[in-house]
């Protein structure tokens, strides 16, 4: 493998061959992939996708290997990442690599987890993997499937049900700049179900890890996932998730997204196509973002078929000089009649220099439809406050009490009474001791 | 228990109260009625500590400390309880975590240990009883939905629970219907005590009919310009303030 330093973005761009593993199965799926993301370029501030983020500046802020391997990672280096009280199945990947030792996985019959390098004689690999059809226009969707390492594949048999949350924890470990790109495929066939939580512990130290992850995730029929991502990288990550959800009929996929400090830059592209008739999509994000924080949230919802019900709730805090972007685009395709197609972006800005762009996309094509969205950005009432003063609840108190409500509707969702504590005192974490001034 | 002397306070430059005066002995009840504009509840904002209003001179002296310098946190766990003329709504805070937050930080302030929850239960359902407060409100978000008259009544739940030595009632019967308001008066009189002054800032003379005052102040254009006995509050209701006016202006003269 080729160790390559920037710029590799032109290198990718102009030259690059050899890039993709020869050697691999998927070697024409790469070389196809290399060349729709040539063809397609790296975004400017002219994509429209990407023109509230300036990922090449943010691309061209370091030279990037391609490839690292990792250092050996310690149980004991693993241990703060797990979610206390929370009883669940565990798995450990190290830049993308599985570590059967550091995880516990489940022993469940009709239940598949493998790196995904192994994975591509199993038919459900075959069938689904880079099938996505939101995928192919994405840049760094085809730059993923061009490059990526390797990651996880999931599988849950028809019935299968899982009985505890799996916790799939990403560890990041990189002693260079590197550009990191682990690819996730999970299947759930017919009447399966799953919690999966996933979230990203990052052990590196004065060298940026740019992560490009692409997961792709299809529900059968009558299939539902909840599917949990917890964003608390550090300074020096800078993550671009693509998550590509797709529904056939009966099936429920829930998401919840929530971005806490400290990645400077954490750009979400979740779309769902919904494939099949009578789907439920929950598609709940919680943003907190502190410091010089850029965290842009895209989503996509494709009604393609009628009779689904699709609900969006965002809602973001920003402080300090944190910059948010909530693009919701939902298209509801002529078919998809008797579609309820809800989106809903709250924002709370607690500080004079942060900022959100936030912009809704409704495409509508059928006429016999429920659709809604919404946007507001405000800041802490200063009568909420003082009332809470009055009472004795001191100042910072009064604020985390203030944050932690603006942001119940969606804590309150979470399903799981541990994951809901380890979130909310997160929120407390952050919002404690950073100073808010309207 | 509160001696303000020659109060004078503003918000945003412009002058509101003038100069007030007024000492409110341990255990006793004081009513401040005036017509709208007067500054009343300027007073209460002010004694309260809410932060657009700048007192330009004089001094409040709770309990010995100088009121005027503590925040509003400081001033509420000394004891100073101010139920809001509009009580705030906010959603996704329940009123039972609110006010175990709130006592809790009030006992940590005078070295005392968060309750357990066991003796907070029984404290809740003691005083949800004494003021009449429908507990299945306690789970709900802080006042969202409640009616008017729920609202009040919380105020005084709360005053009931977080046992101050001062409490300021700003406009607490204005828009209340008349079985609300014997509610909240009744909550009100089964807490006064020996040890607890009251502060009853009112427009309606009714309110003093249940909460029978000690003292009668009237404001008018940010000074007090006259005390009496509860008989003052039956005057003020036949003759209006227009009257007072033209006292006023006399004396000035």
């Amino acid at each position: 493998m080729t160790d390559i330093t920037i710029p590799f973005y032109q290198y990718i761009l102009e030259g690059g061959n050899g890039l993709t593993p020869k050697d691999d199965a998927l070697y024409s799926l790469r070389e196809d992939a290399l060349v729709r993301f040539r063809s397609l370029g790296l975004p400017d501030l002219k994509s429209e996708a990407w023109r509230n983020t300036n990922i090449q500046r943010i691309l061209k802020e370091q030279p990037f290997t391609l490839r690292q391997q990792a250092a050996p990672v310690s149980a004991a280096q693993v241990a703060p990442a797990f979610i206390q009280g929370l009883s669940c199945y565990k798995a450990v990947l190290v830049n993308g690599h599985l570590q059967p030792e550091l995880s516990q996985l489940p022993d469940v019959k009709g239940f598949t987890i493998t790196k995904l390098s192994e994975a591509s004689k199993n038919e459900a690999f075959k069938s689904h993997f880079d099938k996505h059809p939101h995928l192919a226009d994405q840049p760094f969707a085809a730059l993923n499937t061009a490059l990526f390492a390797d990651g996880l594949f999931i599988e849950l048999k028809a019935n299968t049900v899982l009985d505890k949350p799996l916790h799939i924890v990403h560890v990041y470990t990189v002693s260079q700049h590197a550009f990191l790109q682990p690819r996730h495929l999970w299947v759930a066939h017919t009447s399966a179900s799953a919690t999966i939580i996933e979230s990203a512990l990052g052990l590196h130290e004065n060298a940026v890890a740019f992560v490009n992850s692409v997961s792709e995730i299809f529900l059968e029929d009558n299939a539902e996932i909840w599917h949990y991502n917890l964003q608390d990288m550090s300074p020096d990550s800078r993550h671009i998730y693509q998550t590509a959800a797709s529904q056939q009929t009966y099936s429920r996929y829930h998401h919840y997204n929530f971005t806490l400090p400290h990645a400077t830059l954490v750009r979400n592209n979740l779309s769902v196509a919904l494939n099949g008739s009578y789907t439920e999509t929950d598609l709940h994000g919680l943003y907190l973002a502190t410091g010089n924080q850029h965290v842009d949230n895209h989503t996509f919802v494709d009604h393609l078929q009628p009779h689904c019900n699709s609900n969006e709730l965002y809602k973001g805090v920003l402080l300090d000089n944190a910059n948010g972007v909530f693009t919701g685009r939902i298209h509801v395709h002529q078919d998809a009649q008797k579609t309820n197609a809800f989106q809903q972006n709250n924002n709370l800005l607690l500080s004079e220099k942060a900022d959100i762009n936030s912009q809704p996309q409704l495409e509508i094509y059928a006429d016999d439809v429920k659709c809604s969205h919404g946007f507001t950005v405000g800041q802490f009432s200063e009568e909420s406050l003082f009332y809470l003063r009055a009472r004795g609840i001191g100042e910072e108190a009064a604020k985390t009490l203030l944050v932690n409500a603006f942001a119940f509707d969606i804590t309150d969702k979470v399903h799981i009474p541990a994951l809901q504590h380890h979130l909310t005192e997160q929120i407390r974490r952050y919002v404690s001791g950073v100073s808010i001034n309207n | 228990m509160l001696t303000i002397k020659n109060l004078h306070a503003e918000v945003e430059g412009k002058e509101i109260l003038k100069g007030i005066d007024l000492e409110i002995p341990r255990g006793e009840v004081h009513a401040i009625m005036g017509p709208n504009g007067s500054g009343k509840s300027s007073l209460a904002s002010v004694l309260a500590g809410r932060e657009n209003y700048t007192v330009t001179q004089g001094e409040v002296i709770f309990d010995g400390k100088d009121l005027l310098e503590m925040s509003p946190e400081d001033r509420a766990r000394e004891g100073v309880f101010l139920a809001f003329q509009y009580p705030v709504e906010i959603p996704g805070v329940s009123n039972l975590h609110f006010l175990k937050t709130a006592l809790n930080e009030i006992r940590a302030y005078k070295g005392l240990p968060a309750l357990e929850a066991k003796e907070f239960l029984k404290l809740t359902k003691e005083k949800q009883q004494l003021v009449d407060f429908n507990a299945n409100l306690m789970n709900r978000s802080l006042n969202e939905g409640f009616s008017g008259g729920e609202k009040k009544r919380n105020e005084i739940f709360q005053l009931a629970m977080l046992d101050p030595k001062l409490g300021i009632l700003d406009e607490t019967d204005s828009g209340l219907d008349i079985d609300a308001l014997r509610i909240v008066a009744n909550g009100v009189n089964k807490l006064r005590s020996a040890d607890k002054s009251f502060l009853v800032i009112t427009h309606y003379q009714r309110l003093l009919d249940y909460i029978v005052p000690d003292f009668v102040h009237v404001l008018y254009d940010g000074r007090i310009v006259k005390t009496g006995p509860k008989e003052l509050a039956l005057e003020l209701e036949e003759k209006g303030y227009d009257w007072l006016k033209e006292t006023v202006v006399h004396e000035n003269v």
